[in-house]
């Protein structure tokens, strides 16, 4: 595996330090959290990502972008997750714009993201659980165009979002990876009912109910019944990301822990003192060193587009989770009764944890599929 | 320093020359490793022939000074050297403790004149080593070892007794912990070597839940030790043993290289309770895989935090106890065979006892995770 290149520790000090200061909790999170934010995120930092050239992380340069791909988006998102930063930077910058790459809505969306005017997200949950083949959302020819009936939840900032990728079947039955097709469907469009959730981390996502939803040819992001190769695309890139902003989670909660371990007194010692705690807390550490190298090694193969790219997302996904659900468990049994207090920070890890999570599949989607890409 | 690509045409063509055809096949079993030594008995004219043409050139250990009996080369030569080995799949000539564990030691701890009369009778494969350092009472803690070396004037006079000595029944020398003096339990201990046909030194096979293994038990009884067969100062062994611990670790670290393949590819288990226990084996075990790998770029790069070995070896080791575990379970009743032809000699089993012993050697996981608790956390009073 490669080691990052001087250019990549440079990007990363950057996201670092920017998100430390800019995006930490008590400036970001907590504050549209308490003020309750419809967008869940501040539209102000988005336009502070725009103008460090982050929002165009994966826009190729002949369209103004950096040009650079997950491996780079993913020292990003470690950053965002250690600092718990909301913002569409996974969801717009890393997903969406890998779903219209390519396509004629890149000319038309990249500007706005480049600009940080604009957010973009990905429709396609239609249950409690992630199952991507099993989309139903109805798209009939109709005319010039396709007439959309469904539904679609857990829609990252959807009700937010200027334009959403919409996966929806027109061929074949749910099950099949044929006949799905990625629509480009803009903001207030009619018979589009949306209902903006706050989830539990306080991040907002939308249930959306299409009724007879009107879109024209233009619409199709790509070929009509090849979108599950862009959807994947799209899916691996946000697995991989989603894998490093829990690896991130993790490594801020674990910093948190840590902390605590070194100045909490009980029987007259420090916990950190005890070796009970001790190995939990060496332990979680080389369970985070290893979904970091997991994380970096699919965003290595995304961009090398390496055969074994789809089985190391999930790897990665499986992976980060599962050790940034160990992580904040940790951490807010470590801290004890503190740690149950919305006051105290260590909770929010557990939050957004288990949102990022469930988010693109979760451990047992992506061991399953781990299980089905081996042969087995 | 010849430039990189002549030397590797140099290379690759001296191998075509001087390998003989039959060490270029992959090693079968234990049998097939060349260990050398006073006693050994070459499996064939080829493994005799491929070992005294590395010898001569000093590319058993291609990076030690050529004084030594080593080849001299950089680092990066050494490193053509091994890639052009494994692309003719050239055997390793000679697989030793001296190479590996005592070599490195004697290079920092060493007088010249030591280096000069161990390092080249190691180089060429004359005399194999054993390790002393574990003892029935000191294991975890190895600094509480009780063996001990009394200052006789003109020798040391060694009593005691050591245990998981490996190969010590095959071994020619050893290198070895001794207690010099009791005033202070690490810095009484003192590094020494000797001969293992002195008299009073007698050692004992010990059987493993798994069966046969190398390793031993090593007596000493009244053992007279010429007094310069010390390394370093007189109860100053502790820091050698110390630096060839962390060698050793790295070095086992290593095997989680060889445990990242999926297992439910190998054994396809048709219980889909088990199918799901194995899917997430194979999730951890890619993913160690990819962290052996960064662990590898980053050690080589001198970017990897010195006691990360510790995390690698935890982590490795534990793992490969689970990939037993599930190994087992999907063999069902057929993995239980003990000695049939069919099981392979009771592989299987054989294997999963002897995994036990992975996260035990070497430093078991408990103290790994200890040292990760203190070196790399920072945490209080570990």
């Amino acid at each position: 595996m490669a080691l990052l290149t001087d250019d990549e520790k440079m990007l990363q000090e950057t996201a670092a330090s920017f998100l430390s200061e800019e995006g930490s909790i008590g400036k970001q999170l907590r504050h549209w959290r308490d003020i309750e934010c419809e967008d869940g995120f501040g539209h102000g930092l988005w336009k502070q990502f725009a103008e460090l050239g982050l929002t165009g992380i994966c826009i190729p340069e002949s369209h103004g972008g950096l040009g650079l791909g997950t491996t780079e988006a993913a020292l990003v998102l470690e950053e965002i997750g250690r600092n718990l930063t909301p913002s569409p930077f996974l969801i717009t910058a890393v997903v969406a714009t890998q779903a219209i790459e390519d396509t004629a809505h890149a000319d038309r969306w990249y500007p706005g993201i480049l600009s940080g005017g604009a957010v973009l997200t990905l429709a396609v949950d239609e249950g409690a659980r992630h199952a991507p083949e099993q989309t139903t959302l109805e798209a009939q020819r109709k005319g010039n165009g396709f007439l959309l009936n469904g539904s679609k939840q857990f829609v990252v900032q959807g009700a937010s979002a200027d334009m959403i990728v919409t996966a929806a079947r027109t061929a074949g039955s749910p099950g099949e990876t044929d006949g799905l097709t990625l629509f480009a469907v803009p903001k207030d469009v009619a018979g589009v009912e949306s209902e903006n959730v706050a989830m539990v981390d306080s991040s907002k996502a939308a249930r959306l109910i299409f009724a007879n939803v009107q879109l024209d040819a233009d619409s199709v992001i790509g070929e009509v019944d090849a979108g599950w190769q862009p959807l994947q695309r799209a899916l691996s890139a946000g697995r991989a990301g989603a894998a490093a902003e829990l690896v991130g989670v993790a490594a801020g909660s674990s910093a948190m822990t840590l902390d605590y371990l070194r100045q909490r007194k009980q029987f007259g010692k420090l916990i950190g003192e005890f070796q009970a705690l001790q190995h939990r807390a060496a332990h979680l550490y080389a369970e985070i060193e290893i979904a970091r190298a997991a994380a970096f090694k699919a965003a290595q193969l995304i961009d090398s587009a390496d055969e074994r790219a789809e089985l190391y997302a999930s790897v990665a996904k499986a992976k980060a989770a599962d050790v940034a659900d160990l992580a904040v468990r940790e951490g807010v049994q470590m801290h004890g009764g503190i740690g149950m207090t919305d006051e105290h920070d260590i909770g929010l890890f557990m939050k957004r944890e288990a949102v990022l999570g469930e988010l693109f599949g979760d451990v047992y989607y992506h061991r399953n599929r781990v299980a089905d890409l081996s042969g087995y | 320093m010849t430039d990189p690509d002549t030397f590797r045409t140099d290379v690759r063509n001296w191998l075509e020359a001087n390998c003989p055809l039959e060490m270029r096949t992959p090693i079968r079993s234990e049998a097939d490793i060349c260990w050398g030594g006073r006693n050994w008995t070459f499996q064939s004219d080829a493994q005799r022939d491929w070992l005294r043409a590395m010898a001569d050139r000093g590319w058993t250990v291609p990076d030690w000074p050529k004084d030594y009996g080593g080849g001299g080369l950089s680092p990066h030569e050494a490193r053509i050297l091994k890639q052009e080995m494994q692309r003719m799949g050239a055997r390793s000539p000679l697989t030793s403790f001296g190479i590996s564990m005592l070599g490195p030691a004697l290079l920092q701890f060493g007088t010249e004149e030591q280096k000069k009369h161990y390092l080249p009778p190691i180089a060429r494969g004359e005399i194999r080593w054993c390790q002393g350092y574990s003892e029935p009472g000191a294991g975890s803690d190895l600094a509480g070892l009780q063996t001990k070396a009394e200052d006789k004037g003109n020798h040391w006079l060694v009593n005691g007794q050591k245990v998981w000595t490996s190969y010590a029944d095959k071994a020619d020398w050893i290198f070895c912990l001794v207690r010099t003096s009791t005033e202070s339990k690490q810095g009484g201990i003192s590094f020494l070597l000797f001969d293992m046909e002195t008299p009073g030194v007698s050692t004992k096979p010990i059987l493993l839940i798994s069966g046969y293994s190398p390793f031993c038990e090593t007596f000493f009884d009244d053992v007279k030790v010429p007094k310069d067969q010390i390394i370093g100062e007189v109860n100053k062994g502790w820091d050698v043993a110390k630096y060839l611990l962390g060698h050793e670790r790295e070095m086992i670290s290593g095997m989680g290289l060889g445990i990242g393949g999926s297992l439910g590819a190998a054994t396809k288990p048709a219980d889909p309770i088990l199918r799901a226990e194995i899917a997430a084996f194979d999730v951890d075990a890619l993913a160690f895989a990819a962290m052996s790998e960064r662990f590898a770029a980053m050690w080589k790069a001198g970017e990897a935090h010195p006691a990360s070995p510790s995390m690698m070896k935890y982590a490795g080791t534990e793992l490969n106890k689970r990939r037993n575990e599930l190994a087992m379970a999907a063999g069902g009743s057929e993995a239980l065979e003990w000695d049939s032809e069919r099981s392979k000699g009771g592989k299987a089993s054989r294997d999963w006892l002897r995994s036990k012993g992975n996260s035990i050697e070497g430093g078991t996981s408990e103290i790994q995770l200890n040292i990760v608790a203190k070196h790399i956390l920072r945490l209080p009073g570990a």
